[in-house]
This record gives structure tokens, C-alpha cells and sequence, in this order.
């Protein structure tokens, strides 16, 4: 779960990470204090949105009197915001966090994230602040300075010949609050170095562990709903796990390793999914019904693709849960279904013989090959019924 | 010989009174598993089928000599069961369990390490060798003893690829299902080590998924210290960034983690990398046999 820019500062200051002075503003009446608060002679105004590059978008922008916060406020409080890393998609902009402009001497990185390959949280800091760490990590690696620890003996006394003690302090706050709050990203970046002789985060992006929300009370309270995508959402109540795409093959497999199987060969024939949708091992009536509701929303979808690999759920109980689901639901593209696994003959048959017009397939390559070729069909037949 | 379990490995089973734990303990006694024994606290003296149930993983190792544990505790008590299980003596814990926080995954294999035990999992489907022990959810039938040892952080998509090697008439040694979740108790290298010494093990197929870079890790390791012949299928090319594709561990981030450099990495350290699912089984046969 991510969570906003302001709400993280809200939880430096709780962990004594020091961060610039903000104000959150969710109204316009409230921008002119804002800004006399904050303004020396200006401040920085950022949109409140959960997505990569909004600098690059214009979301955030140096201000310089309380005309140009409130015009930027006017520009994008209320209004959908996207970016180039959004693909595509906007989100409303609910909040503008003002900061104070600080003048600053050096830029630093300080991130915590899980390092999988030594199954230990690290704690990276360079000195290249500002840039992406990524990027750092591949023109610079040297640059990068790692220190891993574990989380039942948190760091201590982390300063060295390259972390000097004042961030070294930050460091140890915030691997606490990572631990504390199982987060699995903490990032300030950029850390600076003001005018003044002070460390201080300039920004901050905190994502939390979703398996680890069940403990965290305080936490689930900071999920902004509307960051949700609206299908996804409605997935994950049915237990199911779906992420949208932009192709016109839906599908709905069971086993997300073979699902992402599935939408690689919907791309070999020459097609593009519509979504990911992971159904669980079992593949019920019920979950294959929300399952085929949640795809149909996508106006795109032409084609849908079932592919399910009956292992200790047999095919013959599960072709029934997909003929159930499809004459409750009556799916106005083409189904085509390929099942494999235990009993798999006695669950082709029951396909074959419904009076529903679902196209059985044997192999994955023979089912994707269909769902492209039957998605283009619709398209036509569409098309021409309403020219 | 074969990799970790074989016929005579006793199994417990920790969560064993409840829906999924129950199930499957009998599932796995019917494939021939020798179950000894259940833990759930508070339901000891009960049975499951004609399993005995125990409070604690401590009494039912006196009792029976368990070596192995598979772990079907909800998420928020897997923790502690797989501290219980290390601290019985258990040396193989098989967690199939799903959504676990990541930083207990941290504390678990930390403490299974430090006192020499073996955590598969967690979020997977299990380890099986062919018809001599089965400890997990995969179904047993469309396994057939073989050579071919097989590694997959993936479930369904295991079954797929057993499948197609059993139909393509080859068999498997041992499959292991390391699990979906970004930290694991053992890894593709943790598990190419084992087949490499496995006398009955004679090539590998690895079935590697986006997220993370275990697979650019095992190709590496590959080229350096194995002698067996691997081949590879990774799933997601058309996943899309930054999204997390069921999986906890399936996400593609900034710093890489996606099938095509997976690919890359793996095919330019030799392995013969299957891009079409639907071939599993003739890839193997043209590579293995």
C-alpha cells in the first residue's frame, strides 16, 4: 500500500526524521494561509497524487506569491492529473501539499528497501541525491553505500567514513519505523543539506507490506480509496487478484504464474491481454462468475479466455462452474475454454455438449490462437452492425 | 537417492485441523507420504482420518521421529509455528501458507538458519519426489518418476510444465516450488545445488516468473557450477510495470525484474530458454534426452 507524500512527513515526524515544514491543502480558501505560513519569499507546491513523475508533469512547481499558490491550486485541486509513467490512466487531485523552499547546499539519497537476494532489509545512501536510485545503481553502483541488518536488532551507530552522523541518525529513525510499520519502501530523496547546517527530507515515499496491514490498524486508515482501481478494488473482495491492461483478450486463469503465462501466449498469436486475472487454485462457479463480470466491464475486451489447469479441483466440476457462471452472465464476446488436468475428458465433453457457444481448445497455444482469432471476428461483426 | 525427501521421510503437519490442512494431510498420506503426525494446539488427542493430533510440534517429534513439517498456520501465526518447528528439531519446513508478512519471512529464515534448518516456501505449492513423498497441495498424479528435476516459484504453472514432461513420456526426480514471495526460505540456487548432486537428477527445468533478479542470480550460477543441463521458462513478458501480478514477489521495478532480461541473461549463460508455454515438453525433450 502506498501512501501520500504529506501523510509520510506526518510519520518522519513521528520517528524524529526531520523533514521541511508542509501544509496539506484540500480547499482553496485554506492556500492563503498556507502560503503566508510557509512563504520565505516562496514555497514549493506539490500535488498530492500517488504516481511517478509529477515534477516532469508540472505537479510540482516553485511559487512565488500567494496569486501563483492559488492559481496552481485552481489549476489542479479537483482536476484529473497523469504523468507519462501513469500509462494512461488519470487520477483526481484531492490535495496540494505546500513546503518550505529551502535553500539547499547538497542533495543526498537515504532509502530502505527489502534486498531479497540476502533476505535482509538494507539501509542505501548516496551522496547522487535527487537522481533516481535506479539510475544511480547502474551508472554509479560504487556510489551506493549498504548497510543490511536484521529486523529484530535494529541499527545502531550506522556512521562511517561515507554516512556521516547526522544522517547516520536519520538512518537508524527511519530503519525503525520500517521495521515498526512493515514497510517495504522507505525513500527520501532528496535528503538535503540546507543553508543552514541542517539534514532535512525535502520529500518522502513510504510503501507498506499489504500482508502485514492485518497489524497495523493506523495504517489501513491512510488508504485512499480513490487511488484504487475501481475493478481491482471489486477483485480483490471475491478474493481475486486482477490488474487491467490495455489489450482486447480478456482472460481468467487459475495460478497467477500461469495466468501471466496465459496473457504471454495471448501475445505470441499475435494479440494483446486485456487484464491479469488470477481466479485461486480452486476456480469456483462464484469466482469464475465475478471473475467473467469484473473483465466485461473493460469495454475493449472481444474475446475472453479461460485456461485452467485442474490439478485437486477436477475439470468436470469446474467446466460446470463456467457453464453456470455463463448463463448467468451471458458473455456478449466469444468464450473459449481450454482445460486440463485431472478428469479433463469428462469436462471437454460437458463444454461440447452445452447449448452455450464455447469454443474448447486442448493446448494453451490452440486456445490463444482462438481468442485472437475470434476477438478480430467480433470486432468485424461489430463494427458492421452499427455502420 | 533424490532431492531433500524420499520414502522414508515422517511428515507432520502444522495446521492440520483446518480446511486446507486437513485436505491435504490426507491427500498426501493417499500418495504415500508417511504423515506421522498433526499439531494443532489444542485438538491434541483428536484425529484427522487416522492422522493423531498433537498441541505442540515438540510432542509429536518425540513421539514419532518427524523430520519434515508442512505448514498450513493462517498468516499472521506462521511465525511462530515455523520457530516451534525449528525449535523441535524439525530440519525441513515446508510453508504453504500465503500472505505472510515479509519481515516475519525475514525473522523465519534467519532463525531457521541459525539452528541448520530449511524453510521451502513460503506461498508455494510444495515439494514432491515422484512417487515416494509428496509434502504440499500439487496434485500427485501427473507426476512420473524421472530424471529431471524441476524449480518453479509459480503453482498452476508447475502443474502445466509437469504435465507436459510426464505426457511427453519423461519423468521428474523432484519438483520443488520455492514460492511467489519476495523473500524465501530456499532459492533457485539453494535448489540448482541440490540437483547438481543429486545422482538421480540428470537435467533441471527452472520456471522463473518477473520481479526481483533470482533468475539473472541462478544463470550466473549456472554457467559456473553446473554440470546438468537446465533449461528455463519465465513468465510475464506482457506484465506491466510496477504492478504487482498476484504474486507478492511479481513485480516489475525500477531496478529491473522483467521477463526479457530474465531471458537475456539466461540464454546468454547457455540455458535453453522455452518462449512458447506450449512447448515445455517438446523443449525438453529436444534438450534433455
Amino acid at each position: 500500500m502506498k501512501i501520500h507524500e504529506y501523510q509520510a512527513r506526518q510519520l518522519f515526524n513521528r520517528y524524529h526524521i526531520p523533514s521541511s515544514r508542509g501544509i496539506a491543502v484540500t480547499k482553496l480558501e485554506e492556500v492563503a494561509s498556507a502560503f503566508a505560513k510557509l512563504a520565505n519569499p516562496a514555497c514549493m507546491a506539490k500535488v498530492q497524487v500517488l504516481m511517478g513523475g509529477r515534477g516532469k508533469a508540472g505537479g510540482v512547481v516553485r511559487v512565488k506569491s500567494e496569486a501563483e499558490a492559488v492559481a496552481f491550486c485552481q489549476k489542479f485541486l479537483g482536476k484529473p492529473f497523469s504523468t507519462s509513467q501513469s500509462q494512461g490512466q488519470s487520477k483526481i487531485v484531492k490535495t496540494v501539499l505546500f513546503t518550505e523552499d529551502i535553500g539547499i547546499v547538497e542533495e543526498y539519497y537515504l532509502g530502505i528497501v527489502m534486498d531479497r537476494a540476502r533476505n535482509a532489509p538494507v539501509i542505501l545512501f548516496s551522496k547522487e541525491g535527487g537522481m533516481e536510485i535506479e539510475e544511480v545503481a547502474r551508472t554509479k553502483p560504487q556510489a551506493i553505500h549498504k548497510i543490511h541488518f536484521s529486523p529484530d536488532k535494529l541499527p545502531k551507530n550506522v556512521s562511517n567514513a561515507h554516512i556521516p552522523s547526522s544522517i547516520a541518525a536519520i538512518a537508524e529513525n527511519l530503519a525503525r519505523l520500517f521495521v515498526e510499520k512493515d514497510a517495504s519502501i522507505c525513500e527520501i530523496n532528496p535528503l538535503a543539506m540546507t543553508t543552514l547546517k541542517k539534514v532535512m527530507a525535502l520529500d518522502a515515499k513510504i510503501v507498506f507490506d499489504d500482508n502485514a496491514l492485518f497489524r497495523h490498524e493506523d495504517l489501513r486508515a491512510l488508504k485512499d480509496p480513490d487511488e484504487e482501481d475501481e475493478r481491482e478494488a471489486r477483485a480483490k473482495e471475491f478474493n481475486l487478484s486482477y490488474v487491467s491492461m490495455t489489450g482486447n483478450v480478456g482472460c481468467l486463469v487459475n495460478g497467477a504464474g500461469l495466468a501471466m503465462a496465459t496473457m504471454d501466449m495471448i501475445k505470441l498469436a499475435g494479440g494483446e491481454p486485456a487484464n491479469f486475472l488470477d481466479v485461486g487454485g480452486g476456480a469456483t462457479a462464484d469466482q469464475v462468475r465475478e471473475g467473467f463480470k469484473i473483465i466485461l466491464q473493460d469495454q475493449r475486451v472481444e474475446a475472453i479466455l479461460v485456461n485452467i489447469f485442474g490439478g485437486i479441483m477436477k475439470c468436470d466440476v469446474i467446466a460446470e462452474g463456467i457453464l453456470r457462471a455463463s448463463r448467468e452472465i451471458r458473455p456478449r464476446v466469444p468464450l473459449i475454454v481450454r482445460l486440463e488436468g485431472t478428469r479433463v475428458e469428462e469436462g471437454r465433453a460437458l463444454l461440447k455438449q452445452s447449448d452455450l457457444q464455447i469454443i474448447s481448445c486442448k493446448t494453451i497455444q490452440e486456445a490463444a490462437e482462438a481468442s485472437v482469432r475470434e476477438a478480430k471476428k467480433y470486432r468485424k461483426s461489430h463494427v458492421s452492425s452499427h455502420s | 537417492m533424490s532431492v531433500l525427501i524420499h520414502k522414508k521421510t515422517k511428515v507432520i503437519c502444522q495446521g492440520i485441523t483446518g480446511k486446507a490442512g486437513s485436505f491435504h494431510a490426507l491427500q498426501c498420506r493417499q500418495y504415500g507420504t508417511q504423515v506421522v503426525g498433526g499439531v494443532t494446539p489444542g485438538k491434541g488427542g483428536t484425529f484427522v482420518g487416522t492422522i493423531p493430533v498433537y498441541n505442540t510440534v515438540k510432542e509429536v517429534v518425540e513421539k514419532t521421529g518427524a523430520d519434515a513439517s508442512m505448514v498450513y498456520v493462517p498468516a499472521p501465526f506462521a511465525l511462530a509455528a515455523i520457530r516451534e518447528a525449528v525449535d523441535a528439531g524439525i530440519k525441513l519446513i515446508v510453508c504453504i501458507t500465503e500472505g505472510i508478512p515479509t519481515l516475519d519471512m525475514v525473522r523465519a529464515v534467519e532463525y531457521a538458519r541459525a539452528k541448520k534448518a530449511r524453510i521451502i516456501g513460503p506461498n508455494c505449492p510444495g515439494i514432491i519426489t515422484s512417487d515416494e513423498c509428496k509434502i504440499g497441495i500439487m496434485p500427485g498424479y501427473i507426476h512420473r518418476k524421472g530424471s529431471i528435476g524441476v524449480i518453479s516459484r509459480s503453482g498452476t504453472l508447475t502443474y502445466e510444465a509437469v504435465w507436459q514432461i510426464t505426457s511427453a513420456g519423461l519423468g521428474q526426480s523432484t519438483c520443488i516450488g520455492i514460492g511467489g514471495d519476495p523473500v524465501i526460505g530456499t532459492g533457485f540456487i539453494d535448489a540448482l545445488e541440490l540437483f547438481e548432486k543429486d545422482p538421480e537428477t540428470k537435467s533441471i527445468l527452472l520456471i522463473g516468473e518477473i520481479g526481483g533478479n533470482q533468475e539473472e542470480e541462478a544463470a550466473a550460477f549456472i554457467q559456473k557450477n553446473m554440470k546438468k543441463k537446465v533449461a528455463a521458462f519465465i513468465a510475464g513478458i506482457t506484465a506491466p510495470k510496477g504492478k504487482r501480478m498476484g504474486h507478492a514477489g511479481a513485480i516489475i521495478s525500477g531496478s529491473g525484474g522483467t521477463a526479457q532480461e530474465k531471458i537475456a541473461v539466461l540464454e546468454e549463460k547457455g540455458v535453453d530458454v522455452v518462449r512458447n508455454l506450449s512447448e515445455i515438453g517438446k523443449v525438453v525433450q529436444r534438450s534433455f534426452v
